[in-house]
C-alpha cells in the first residue's frame, strides 16, 4: 500500500456513460471484479436497511459456537450471535465508510488538483505544500493517528481515512490539468472571454473523468483494507457495531474451536477488497496511458 | 559542484523536503493538541476532576499548558531538535531512549521483510512476463492479487494460531530475543512477522517486475541480443532484468511507507517490540509526548527514505536529471 503504488497512470480521456458500460462489461478481469463488488453492495444496502436473517447484536449464550446450518448459515459466535447477520452488517459498515471517505477526498482533492493546476501561482505551491506534508506520513499510520483523535463514530473514522486519501487525488489529477490548460481548445475557450472556473469545469474536468474514475475505485480497495486494520487495532468503528476488521481480531483465539468465526468475516474483507482492485485494475489497463495490450 | 547540484535539483528537493518537515511537525502538534483532555487529565486520570483550581493552574504553568500555543510550538520543536522527545510515564524512561530501542528492531523487520519480497516478487514478475496470457501469468497475477487483497492483519492472525495450534510453533510467545542476544531466537521471531509483511510488498514489486520485463524485452537491443544468439536465461538476466531493475528498485525504496504502516499492525500482533507497536501503545494510554515524538520520528525516516531514493535515482539513472 504505498503512496505511488496507489497513484493510477491513466491517459486523461472523457468517459461517456456507454463507453464506462463497454469497459467495465468487455474486459473478464473486470467483469469478475464488478460481480463480487455487486453482490457484495446489495449485501450492504440489505444490511443497511435492516434486512438480516438475525439481530447481529442480539446475545443468544445457549446458542453459542454453532457450525454453520440452515439456522445460522456461518454458524454464530462466542456469544451465540449469527455469524452471517454479522459479516452483512460489518459489510454495510465497510462500505459505508469506505464510500464516504473515498467521496470526500475524490471531490476535495479533485477541486485542489484542478485549481493548483489551473492556476498555478501561489494556490499551486500552497496545495503541493499542503500534499507533500501530507505524503510525509505512512498512510496507515496518519490513519491511525486521525481516528485516535476524534470522538470514534463511523463517519469520523470515514474523515480520517479521507484525510490520508485526499492529497492523492490532488496528485494524478494536477499533471494532467496541467497539460490540458496548454491545449488549443482550453486555450480557445480562455480566449473567447469565459470565465476561468467555467473553462475549468466544463473543458477541463470532463477530459480528466477517466482518472477519477480509476482512482475511486482502487481508493475505495484502500479504504475497505483501512478501515478493516483500524477496526483490528480497536480503532476502527467503535463496539458493538459489526466491523469486519473486529470480528476478525475476536475471532483470533476461536480459530480452532470456531474456525468459522474466523473464515467468514477474512474470506469475505479479502472478496470485498479484491473485487475493487479487480475492477480498478481492468478499467486502468482499460484507460492506461500506454494503450490497450500494454501491460 | 554547487551549481551542478542545483542545476540537478537536488538543493531544491532537499529544501523541500525541509519545508515538508516542519509542515509534518506542525501537523503533528496541532493533531495532538486537538485530543480532548491534556497532559494532566492523561496524567492523572479521573483524579483530575478533584484539582483545585490552584493545584490545576501550578500544574498547567509546570507542564507548559498556560504558555501561547506558538510559544509552546516552538519550546517543543526546539526540545525535539536538541534530542529531548519528552519522558514516558508509563516505561519511566525518556522517548529517545524507548525510541532508540525500538528503531533497530523495526529497521531489522523492514530490511527482512524486503529482502522476502525480492525473493519472492522478482522471480514471480519475471516468470508472468515470460509468456503473457498463459497460465503462468494468471498464477503470477493471481500471487499479485493476493498480496494487495489480503490485509496483513489476516494473514498473521490465520499464520499464528494455525502454526501455534497444528504444530505448536510460536516463537513469538516467547519474551522478544534481540538480533544480538539471541540471533537464533530473534530470526525465528522475525520469520512470520518479515514473511506477512513481505508477503504484502511482494505485490506491488510483483507487478512492477512484470510491466518493466515486457516493456524492455520488447526493445530493439534485446532482438539485436537474440540475432546475435545470446543464450535465453541470459538474455533474461543480463540484459532483460539489469534494465528492468531501475523500476523495480524505485517501487521497493517507496514500499517503505507500506512497511512503516504495517510494521503497527505486525508488530502488534507478534509483540515485536518495534516502533510501530510504540506509537499504538502510546495512543491506547494517551502518552502525548510518546506519540508525538514517535509520530515525527517515523515521518521524518519515511521523508529521508524518499528523498534518499528520489537522490539515488538521479544518479542511477541520467534521464531523470534533466527533468
Amino acid at each position: 500500500m504505498t503512496t505511488t503504488d496507489q497513484i493510477a497512470d491513466v491517459a486523461p480521456t472523457r468517459v461517456s456513460a456507454r463507453g464506462l458500460l463497454r469497459a467495465l462489461t468487455r474486459s473478464r478481469v473486470t467483469l469478475a471484479g464488478l460481480v463480487i463488488t455487486g453482490v457484495l453492495t446489495i449485501v450492504a444496502v440489505l444490511a443497511l436497511l435492516g434486512a438480516l436473517p438475525h439481530d447481529p447484536l442480539v446475545q443468544d449464550p445457549p446458542n453459542r459456537l454453532l457450525a454453520p446450518s440452515a439456522e445460522y448459515w456461518f454458524g454464530t459466535d462466542q456469544f451465540g450471535r449469527d455469524v452471517f447477520s454479522r459479516v452483512a452488517a460489518g459489510v454495510g459498515n465497510s462500505a459505508r465508510i469506505a464510500a464516504v471517505a473515498v467521496a470526500i477526498a475524490a471531490v476535495i482533492g479533485t477541486a485542489a488538483g484542478l485549481v493548483a493546476g489551473f492556476y498555478r501561482g501561489f494556490s499551486d505551491t500552497a496545495i503541493g505544500g499542503v500534499t507533500n506534508i501530507l505524503f510525509a506520513f505512512p498512510p496507515l499510520l496518519l490513519a491511525l493517528a486521525l481516528a485516535s483523535v476524534f470522538q470514534r463514530t463511523w463517519f469520523t473514522v470515514a474523515v480520517a481515512i479521507a484525510i490520508v486519501y485526499t492529497p492523492i487525488f490532488v496528485r494524478v489529477t494536477r499533471g494532467p490539468v496541467l497539460s490540458l490548460r496548454e491545449i488549443d481548445y482550453v486555450r480557445a475557450a480562455v480566449s473567447t472571454g469565459q470565465s476561468r472556473p467555467a473553462v475549468m469545469l466544463k473543458h477541463v474536468l470532463p477530459n480528466i473523468t477517466s482518472i477519477i474514475i480509476v482512482q475511486v475505485t482502487l481508493s475505495l480497495s484502500w479504504a475497505v483494507l483501512t478501515e478493516a486494520s483500524l477496526s483490528f487495532l480497536g480503532l476502527g468503528t467503535p463496539p458493538p457495531a459489526p466491523s469486519l476488521g473486529s470480528m476478525i481480531f475476536e475471532a483470533r483465539t476461536l480459530v480452532t474451536v470456531a474456525p468459522w468465526t474466523m473464515l467468514a468475516p477474512g474470506l469475505v474483507v479479502v472478496a470485498l477488497i479484491a473485487g475493487l482492485n479487480l475492477l480498478g485494475d481492468g478499467l486502468r489497463d482499460r484507460y492506461d496511458r500506454r494503450g490497450r495490450g500494454a501491460r | 559542484m554547487l551549481d551542478t547540484l542545483v542545476h540537478n535539483g537536488v538543493v531544491r528537493r532537499v529544501a523541500q523536503s525541509v519545508f515538508t518537515l516542519f509542515g509534518v511537525a506542525v501537523v503533528v502538534f496541532v493533531v495532538l493538541r486537538a485530543i480532548p483532555g491534556d497532559q494532566i487529565t492523561a496524567n492523572l486520570g479521573t483524579e483530575a476532576a478533584a484539582l483545585t483550581p490552584d493545584q490545576r493552574a501550578a500544574l498547567e504553568s509546570y507542564y507548559g499548558l498556560d504558555q501561547p500555543l506558538l510559544t509552546q510550538f516552538f519550546g517543543w520543536l526546539g526540545n525535539i531538535l536538541t534530542g529531548n522527545l519528552g519522558f514516558s510515564a508509563r516505561a519511566q524512561t525518556s522517548v529517545a531512549d524507548l525510541t532508540l530501542q525500538a528503531l533497530p528492531v523495526t529497521f531489522e523487520l523492514a530490511v527482512l521483510s524486503i529482502l522476502l519480497a525480492l525473493v519472492i516478487g522478482i522471480p514471480l514478475g519475471m516468470l508472468s512476463a515470460s509468456r503473457p496470457n498463459s497460465a503462468r501469468d494468471a498464477t503470477g497475477q493471481v500471487v499479485g492479487l493476493a498480496g494487495l487483497s489480503v490485509p496483513a492483519f489476516l494473514l498473521a492472525t490465520t499464520l499464528t494460531s494455525v502454526l501455534a495450534s497444528r504444530f505448536g510453533f510460536n516463537p513469538n510467545g516467547e519474551p522478544f530475543a534481540r538480533f544480538f542476544d539471541d540471533p537464533l531466537l530473534n530470526l525465528q521471531q522475525m520469520l512470520l512477522p518479515s514473511l506477512v509483511l513481505g508477503f504484502g510488498v511482494a505485490a506491488p514489486i510483483l507487478r512492477t517486475t512484470r510491466t518493466a520485463v515486457l516493456e524492455v524485452a520488447s526493445d530493439d537491443f534485446v532482438r539485436t541480443a537474440r540475432a546475435k544468439g545470446v543464450p535465453a536465461r541470459r538474455l533474461q538476466i543480463r540484459h532483460v532484468l539489469r534494465n528492468a531493475l531501475v523500476p523495480i528498485a524505485t517501487m521497493t525504496g517507496l514500499q517503505f511507507g507500506y512497511l512503516l504502516g504495517g510494521a503497527v499492525v505486525v508488530e502488534q500482533i507478534f509483540s515485536i517490540p518495534g516502533i510501530g507497536r510504540q506509537v499504538l501503545l502510546g495512543i491506547q494510554q494517551n502518552e502525548y509526548a510518546l506519540v508525538q515524538s514517535t509520530v515525527l520520528v517515523i515521518a521524518l525516516a519515511f521523508v529521508l527514505v524518499n528523498l534518499l531514493t528520489d537522490l539515488l535515482y538521479r544518479i542511477i539513472d541520467p534521464r531523470v536529471r534533466a527533468a
